[in-house]
């Protein structure tokens, strides 16, 4: 019996979803197709970016929404250096935990930079705004260095 | 507009997996015959359970399987549903049926669809045979056929499902 070639073929598998955001989620994209952005006050009064519904040490409802800087500093980040296709960016970047001023934890975003060694822990960095804004992470292009 | 109305509720976040699928070598077998319009099984050497499509081994066993038997494009139903909610991108419109088919000489059922038939009356035990598609459009694929459709044989008890020969019950 005789073998043929083995078969290959590319094939999509995709999901159409639509997901609901809820009250709190939903004002964090609200305000940044406003070109803002805006975090929530947890019970021991950090402010929390993106905003959570419920307090992670006593599982209350959060409601104290807090706009915060669109400036911040990376608290650590990974350097990609063969970006894949569904990355944000076409060529190396980083994502990155940056804190933003007013902000008592880190989010995570991607970071443009020329080069690896021009980041740092610490390095100030601002959000970079799409040129129109959505309601989406993706309405904050990138950060990249002050 | 007030801020109530601006408010954003839901989002948009599709998500595509790209694969690239390599059918391997028992597979690729299955699909080279389906490709000239046979359906074809392998037996297993201990159990000599007959699978389609064939994996290159028993799953009860474990054993490899190579031998490969040509089966009938005729089929039993061992299960169905009728589909009535719409998937989305998928361009068959509800009602329609999806089953569990047994081919004849096979001991393992495969999915496929039923048509030509009146939904409410297609039961477990029904016979039912592939409806191909012109010889012309036939690729690697089990879409080769459109669907099976019912045809005038008796009702296989449910004991019998996945144990008649390649000739079918009365063969």
């Amino acid at each position: 019996m005789s073998q043929p070639e083995v078969l290959n073929q590319e094939f999509t598998l995709g999901y159409t979803y639509t997901r609901s955001t809820g009250p709190v989620v939903g004002r964090f994209l609200t305000a940044l197709k406003n070109r803002s952005i805006v975090g929530i006050k947890a019970s021991d009064g950090r402010v929390i970016v993106p905003p959570m519904e419920y307090d992670p040490d006593t599982a209350e409802e959060l409601s104290e929404f807090v706009e915060v800087g669109q400036e911040g500093e990376i608290v650590s980040f990974a350097w990609v250096k063969e970006p894949r296709e569904a990355h944000p960016m076409d060529k190396p970047f980083a994502w990155a935990m940056v804190k933003l001023d007013g902000a008592d934890v880190p989010m995570i975003h991607c970071v443009a930079a020329d080069r690896e060694d021009s980041l740092a822990t610490g390095a100030r960095v601002k959000a970079v705004w799409a040129e129109e804004t959505v309601g989406f992470i993706t309405d904050i292009r990138c950060f990249e260095l002050v | 507009m007030s801020e109530e109305q601006d408010m954003i509720t839901d989002i948009e976040v599709p998500i595509n997996l790209k694969y690239n699928f390599t059918a391997g070598a028992a597979a690729t077998r299955f699909l080279t015959q389906v490709k000239k319009g046979v359906l074809t099984g392998q037996r297993c050497p201990e159990c000599a359970q007959v699978y389609i499509p064939p994996r290159g081994s028993c799953p009860a066993c474990g054993c490899a399987t190579e031998e490969e038997v040509e089966l009938a494009d005729k089929a039993t139903v061992q299960s169905f549903t009728i589909v009535s909610i719409p998937i989305p991108n998928n361009p068959i419109q509800p009602p329609y049926i999806i089953a569990n088919l047994v081919a004849d000489g096979a001991n393992i059922s495969f999915l496929h669809l039923i048509s030509e038939c009146v939904n409410e009356d297609v039961h477990i035990g029904q016979r039912v045979q592939a409806e191909w598609k012109p010889e012309e459009e036939w690729t690697h694929a089990m879409d080769n056929i459109r669907y099976f459709k019912p045809i005038d044989e008796p009702t296989v008890p449910v004991d019998m499902i996945g144990k008649l020969p390649v000739t079918g019950l009365e063969g």
